[in-house]
This record gives structure tokens, C-alpha cells and sequence, in this order.
């Protein structure tokens, strides 16, 4: 069996797919188009610049990547300067691994005042994406107020938190540097509006705001619970509630210069201030439902927090793709073991689903490679079945059209002349890599063979 | 720091872990699995995925022989990068331990 494959976006879902093409035993040709001309997606814009252990997983990517089978086609957007039906046309199969970059909100008054943000935003500001690299952010402000409790709250807390000495050896970029060295924020306040039982983050991310240095975490117990607990539940948050309690309490004197305050049982209603966010006004919370399926429920008691700088980190959400089926409830592509499937349910012949814009906003790295696992077997059935047929002229002709065309495209060696320049330039600053935030410096990067570094 | 596979796993093996570990660090023989602890990232797709919680972070577990058996088996045995059959007699093996309230 032959077959060549079009994956859309080049993030885990992408590259986990074609790993799984690859491997797969089938003469495959796999082709990934990306938007940016630099690989990888939430890896490289999302996963946090202290948290570089996690980057590592880019050496498996590299490695799919090295399969003479595998291109990598940068500086394309798929919908617009390719359609969806001419890759339909040129390809056997073609993958939607698009992700989930854009940010929910909140609905509440006062959300669009400045200093009110998405911690997407933030996140794909410090992390260096081009598209936000010029968004500003006011740190003068002595309080922020981070709403939500999950992992990527705790990832833009624990910048925030961060001495600037702490963070010079990650890969922040060097604007977001600048800006973090500047801040006069003494006090940062992470509010969850379930309990702390109920909290999305994972033990191990809870558990670094121990030891940070020059950070103090504080927890009151008194936001425990217990009484509305089940045993089970409580069983459960056992690990959880031994680090919160570990925390200093409110009431303690202040022993480190920042203190991250985790709150819980406040739901935000509104934002205010004078022409920019002075402080949130937060719902008090009582718990309803079942166990393990609990829900907040707004009470009349409210809190007031003074606030600069409000992230709401409530989650991503997927944005759709022209003429491809949306389901706008749950922002993802509808689907049936990775097949798209329209409005009646019927599967979409050739086109395929996987990683966040599949599944929506959760799940961490490794959670794409089982998906897309899944997904590459529907095409490998598919294909086996002979459902799918295609004229191969197409794909060449594509490919040419999009490499002579106005618009530079980025291939593997030009990604790993752009990789090795911000490399050079990191090392230089006792970094892993100094990231290049300009779609046009990228460019220029990759169209250059790198100058040979200067000698001692 | 890193992951690691303690005893629960052997005679069970259902290699849930395998196929989410993003970095096939997973090693094997035919009786359980080990994890890599150089390529390991630590990202802990694994733990929830074990049907007898047999994988734990190296520093529940400081001083048990565990973490050298990891270093040392997975250094020379095949990786594992797909979920596999379990062995014969693993739910009943998981149940029983799950009674035990050991997983
Ligand atoms: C802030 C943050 C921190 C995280 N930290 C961790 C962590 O520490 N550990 C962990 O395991 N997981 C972490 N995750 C989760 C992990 O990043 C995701 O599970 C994973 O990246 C989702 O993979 P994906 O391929 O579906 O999407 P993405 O990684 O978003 O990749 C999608 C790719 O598609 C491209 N694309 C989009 N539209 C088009 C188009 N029209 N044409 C061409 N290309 C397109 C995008 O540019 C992008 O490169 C984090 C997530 C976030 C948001
Ligand atoms: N280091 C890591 O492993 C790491 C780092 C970053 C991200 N990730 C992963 O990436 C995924 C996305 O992370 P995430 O933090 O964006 O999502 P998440 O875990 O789903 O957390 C979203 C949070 O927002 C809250 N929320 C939603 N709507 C709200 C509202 N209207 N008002 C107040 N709070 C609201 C949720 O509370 P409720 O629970 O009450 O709904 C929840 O606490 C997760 O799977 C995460 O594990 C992993
Ligand atoms: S899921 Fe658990 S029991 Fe099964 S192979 Fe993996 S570590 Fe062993
Ligand atoms: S923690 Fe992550 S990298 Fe380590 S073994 Fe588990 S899945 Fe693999």
C-alpha cells in the first residue's frame, strides 16, 4: 500500500501522527503544514521557558523528522494559502491537528479593561509567538489576580512569581525578560472557584511553589471544606491538601518579597477601575451536586481584590476552519475515531482529527500521541480499505506551486538553521535558545546558511 | 528526578502507559516494565494511566532498590513504544489488588 498524507499543524497531535504513519510498515509520505515557519506548536509557545525538561520532547519530533518520508512545510496556512479542498484533492488523507490557541472568556463587566488579559495572551507573550510578541503588559501594580486552577494558571503564577535572576537561565524571551525584571508585583493571588478538593492542577505543579526561591506560597485551611467532603474525595485531594497545608498561613508575617496567595471558592463577577483594572470583585462560593461532580454556585457574599494586572487562565478554546465541520458548543471538529464527521453525523471522506482542536483544551503532551495514535489507524484502515483515491500528480504540483510562490516556505533544514542561530545566540547569554519573535527575521534565518560563530 | 515502576506492575502489564509516555522511555521483558530515567521527562501522562498505580515518582520512594532496578533493566532491555496484550491473569491480578487497597 502507498499513500501520501497532509497533516495540518505541527504540534504533538501532528507530529504523533506521523510518527505513527511512519512506523506503520505502509509506503507513506507524510507532509506537515504549518502556519509559522518554526515546528512544534504548544511545545515551543506554550509549555513553560523554566520548565525546560519538558522541551526535550522535541528530540523525538526531530527524530520523526529525520524520516526521509517526512516533510515539514512551514510558513503555510492551511484555509487560506492552501485550500482545504485542493489538499483534499492532493492528498489521500489529510489530518486536522490545528490545537486550541485562542482563549475563553470570562463574560464578565470590566473583562476588556486594560490590564485585563487572557493568560493565552501572556503565555504566548513571554513564550516569544509573533503574533504576541508586541502585546504590553503593566506590572506596576503591587497585586495581580490569576482566576482559575489549572496547570497553566500555575504556569503564569510561577513566572510572575519568579525573581528575574531565576528565570535568566530558561528560554523567556528576552522582551518578556525586561519587562518581568521591572515588575513591582509583591503579591499574587490565584483564585479557584471550586475548592481545593475540586482544583485541575496536578500535584507536581502545586508542589514547586514550595521551593521557589524569594517566593512564599500561602494557604488558609479554613477554605478546606471538610464538612461537605466525602471521604473519597478527601482520600483523593489527600497529596493536594498535605502541600496547601504546608503553605504558610495568611496571618503569618511576610517571609519572602512575593507571596502567592491561593485562594478558593471565588468566582469573578466583575473587573473595576478607573479607566484600567484596579481590582476584581469576587463571588463567594458554596459547593453543590455529587461528589467528585461538584459545582460552584455563586453566593451573595462578595470579596473585593486589589488587582493591576488580571489573567483569567479559564481554559483555551479551538477556532474553526474554513469549510471544515465545527462543533462552536464545544470549539472542536466533530469527530468518530479521529474521522471528521459533518452536521448529520456522516463520516467526511479523506479528512481527519487530532490533538486539542479533536478533543479540546486538555490533556498534556503525551495525551496527543495516544489520540493520534488513534486517528493514524483510522487513515491506515481507510487506506487498507482502498476508501480513499486521489490523482498523485496533484501533490507535486501543490508542493511546486507553494515552493515557487511569493510567499517563502520553511523546510526542515530551514527550521534547523533558524534552531541553530537561536541557539548560538542563547548559549551566548547562558540560555538554552533566545527564540526569534519576528515571522520575518525567521525567515531570513532560514533562507541564510548560519555565519560560523566567532571565535573565542 | 524521574519516574519509576515498582513490583505492582509484574505479572500485569497492561502497557496503558506505554502508549501516552511521549518520549518511549518505557523497557520491558516479558514479566513487567522499566523507565528510562535519562530520557524520562517527567511529564506523568503514565501515573493515571496504570490500573494498579504501579508508577510512582522517585521521591515517594528515596532509598528503595526500585529506582537502580529501573536504571539498570531499562538500560538493556527493548523498548516498548505500543500498548501490547496484558499477560494472562492480569485483571485478576489488578483486582486483587485493588481489594488489597495496594493500588
Ligand atoms: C500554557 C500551556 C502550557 C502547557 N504545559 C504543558 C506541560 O508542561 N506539559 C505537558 O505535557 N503539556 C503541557 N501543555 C499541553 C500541551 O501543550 C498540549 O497538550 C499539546 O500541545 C496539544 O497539541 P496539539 O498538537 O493538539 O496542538 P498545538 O500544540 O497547539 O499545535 C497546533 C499547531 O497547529 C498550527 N496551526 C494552527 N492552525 C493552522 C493552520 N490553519 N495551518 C497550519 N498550521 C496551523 C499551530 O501554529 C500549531 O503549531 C501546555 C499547554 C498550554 C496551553
Ligand atoms: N505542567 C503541566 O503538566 C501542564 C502545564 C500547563 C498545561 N497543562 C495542561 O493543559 C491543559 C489546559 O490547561 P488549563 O489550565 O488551561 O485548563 P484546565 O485544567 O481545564 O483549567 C481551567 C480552570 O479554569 C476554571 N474555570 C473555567 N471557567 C471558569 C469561570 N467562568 N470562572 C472561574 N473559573 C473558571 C476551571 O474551574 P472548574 O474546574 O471549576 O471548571 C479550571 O480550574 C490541561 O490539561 C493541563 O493539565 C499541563
Ligand atoms: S500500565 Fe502499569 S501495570 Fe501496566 S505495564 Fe504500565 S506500569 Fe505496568
Ligand atoms: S513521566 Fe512521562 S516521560 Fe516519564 S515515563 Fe511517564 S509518560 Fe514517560
Amino acid at each position: 500500500m502507498t499513500g501520501s498524507i497532509a497533516i495540518i499543524g505541527s504540534g504533538p497531535a501532528g507530529f504523533y501522527a506521523a510518527e505513527a504513519l511512519l512506523n506503520s510498515g505502509e509506503a507513506l509520505c507524510v507532509d506537515i503544514f504549518e502556519r509559522l515557519p518554526v515546528p512544534f506548536g504548544l511545545v515551543r509557545y506554550g509549555v513553560a521557558p523554566d520548565h525546560q525538561k519538558l522541551k526535550r520532547v522535541t528530540a523525538v519530533f526531530e527524530t520523526v523528522a529525520a524520516h526521509p518520508d517526512f516533510s515539514f512545510i512551514g510558513n503555510v496556512t492551511a484555509g487560506r494559502d492552501v485550500s482545504f479542498e485542493e489538499l483534499g484533492a492532493a492528498y489521500d488523507a489529510v489530518i486536522l491537528a490545528t490545537g486550541a490557541i485562542s482563549d475563553r472568556k470570562l463574560g464578565i463587566p470590566g473583562e476588556s479593561l486594560p490590564g485585563s488579559h487572557s493568560a493565552t495572551e501572556f503565555v504566548s507573550w513571554y513564550n516569544g509567538h509573533p503574533e504576541f510578541r508586541d502585546h504590553s503588559f503593566d506590572l506596576s501594580h503591587p497585586c495581580a489576580a490569576i482566576i482559575g486552577n489549572g496547570n497553566v494558571a500555575l504556569d503564569v503564577c510561577r513566572i510572575l512569581a519568579k525573581t528575574p535572576e531565576d528565570l535568566a537561565s530558561s528560554d523567556i524571551c528576552d522582551h518578556a525578560l525586561k519587562v518581568l525584571s521591572d515588575s513591582c508585583i509583591t503579591d499574587i493571588v490565584v483564585a479557584g472557584r471550586r475548592g481545593p478538593l475540586q482544583a485541575s492542577f496536578s500535584i507536581r505543579e502545586l508542589r514547586e511553589f514550595a521551593a521557589i526561591p524569594g517566593v512564599e506560597a500561602v494557604f488558609d485551611p479554613a477554605e478546606i471544606d471538610e464538612a461537605s467532603a466525602s471521604p473519597d474525595e478527601m482520600d483523593a485531594a489527600a497529596r493536594m491538601l498535605t502541600i496547601l497545608k504546608g503553605f504558610s498561613h495568611p496571618d503569618e508575617p511576610r517571609k519572602a518579597a512575593r507571596r502567592v496567595h491561593f485562594r478558593f471558592l471565588l468566582s469573578p463577577s466583575r473587573i473595576e477601575g478607573e479607566g484600567r483594572a484596579e481590582r476584581v470583585v469576587l463571588s463567594r462560593c458554596k459547593l453543590e451536586g455529587e461528589a467528585f461532580a461538584r459545582r460552584a454556585v455563586a453566593t451573595e457574599a462578595e470579596t473585593e481584590l486589589s488587582a493591576g494586572l488580571v489573567l483569567r487562565s479559564v481554559g483555551y478554546r479551538g477556532t474553526p476552519l474554513p469549510g471544515v465541520p465545527f462543533d462552536d458548543a464545544k470549539g472542536v471538529i466533530p469527530s468518530r475515531e479521529g474521522r471528521v464527521i459533518d452536521r448529520d453525523g456522516e463520516t467526511v471522506s479523506g479528512l481527519y482529527t487530532a490533538g486539542w482542536i479533536r478533543r479540546g483544551p486538555s490533556g498534556i503532551i503525551g495525551t496527543n500521541r495516544e489520540c493520534a495514535a488513534e486517528t493514524a489507524e483510522a487513515v491506515l484502515a481507510d487506506l487498507r480499505a482502498d476508501r480513499l483515491t486521489r490523482d498523485p500528480s496533484l501533490r507535486s504540483r501543490l508542493l511546486s506551486r507553494l515552493q515557487t510562490g511569493a510567499a517563502q516556505t520553511v523546510n526542515l533544514a530551514g527550521w534547523h538553521r533558524i534552531d541553530q542561530m537561536e541557539q548560538t545566540v542563547g548559549a551566548a547569554q547562558g540560555k538554552p535558545r533566545e527564540k526569534i519573535t519576528s515571522v520575518a527575521e525567521m525567515l531570513a534565518a532560514a533562507a541564510v546558511n548560519m555565519p560560523e560563530p566567532a571565535l573565542p | 528526578m524521574t519516574h519509576v515502576v515498582t513490583e505492582n506492575c509484574a505479572g500485569c502489564r497492561f502497557t496503558d502507559c506505554v502508549s501516552v509516555c511521549p518520549v518511549n522511555c518505557f523497557h520491558g521483558d516479558g514479566e513487567r516494565l522499566y523507565i528510562d530515567p535519562v530520557l524520562c521527562i517527567d511529564c506523568g501522562a503514565c501515573i493515571p494511566k496504570c490500573p494498579v498505580k504501579a508508577i510512582v515518582e522517585d521521591i515517594d520512594i528515596l532509598g528503595s532498590p526500585m529506582i537502580e532496578l529501573n536504571e539498570e533493566k531499562s538500560a538493556i532491555l527493548p523498548v516498548i513504544t505500543a500498548k501490547q496484550e496484558p499477560l494472562p491473569g492480569a485483571e485478576a491480578r489488578r483486582d486483587a489488588l485493588l481489594a488489597e487497597g495496594a493500588a
